[in-house]
């Protein structure tokens, strides 16, 4: 069902279609907006997107893993993880409601 | 971080727009992404991440209260995939 893959181009195409930026200054806003939201990740901090997701952080304990391949056993250090939630909003929207 | 001081530091960022349009603008981001896949497409931003959809049979499921049987209908969940080079940046050192 899943055809087409969407980029910044595209963001900064409907950007530049929907506010009378020039491109360079859309594809410029949507980088912005997507590097502010990772430094307040990389801070640790939460990003809440009303009627779309809220983007979190979650630390990883250390555990033991283990290489499919060889069977070998090799510990997975501890390490901070990105989790998006969606909300009830693009759920629905996804599911056609 | 709400989507409102999203807007407030992009604003902040760029003295030379309107409030408005940077509202906008932000707005416009995401329901881009959200038309996208509510269409089945996949959205991919290197170095962020990825959204894509993934789809759920329908099965049997159980109200853990009473522990009767219950029909949930098959069903799309938006999936998100962390981007390498910031799920290197949330692990340096």
């Amino acid at each position: 069902m899943s055809g087409q893959t969407l980029t910044r181009a595209d963001l900064s195409e409907a950007v530049y279609q929907e506010v009378g930026l020039s491109r360079n200054e859309s594809a410029e806003l949507v980088e912005a907006v997507l590097d502010e939201m990772a430094d307040a990740l990389v801070k640790g901090e939460m990003v809440k997107i009303s009627s779309f997701g809220t983007f979190s952080v979650r630390e990883k304990g250390q555990r033991i893993g283990r290489n499919p391949k060889t069977g070998e056993e090799v510990p997975i250090l501890p390490r901070r993880v990105l989790v998006f939630r969606a909300s009830h909003v693009l759920k629905k929207r996804i599911n056609g409601e | 971080m709400t989507k409102s001081e999203l807007i407030q530091r992009i604003a902040e960022l760029n003295p030379h727009l309107y409030h408005r349009d940077v509202d906008r603008i932000v707005s416009t981001i995401f329901d881009e992404i959200a038309e996208a896949l509510a269409r089945g497409d996949r959205v991919e931003l290197r170095g962020f991440g990825a959204f894509s959809v993934k789809q759920r049979d329908s099965r049997i499921g159980r109200n853990p209260r009473t522990g009767e049987a219950v029909p949930v209908a098959a069903k799309a969940v938006p999936f998100f995939k962390t981007g390498k080079q910031l799920r290197e940046r949330l692990n340096v050192d």
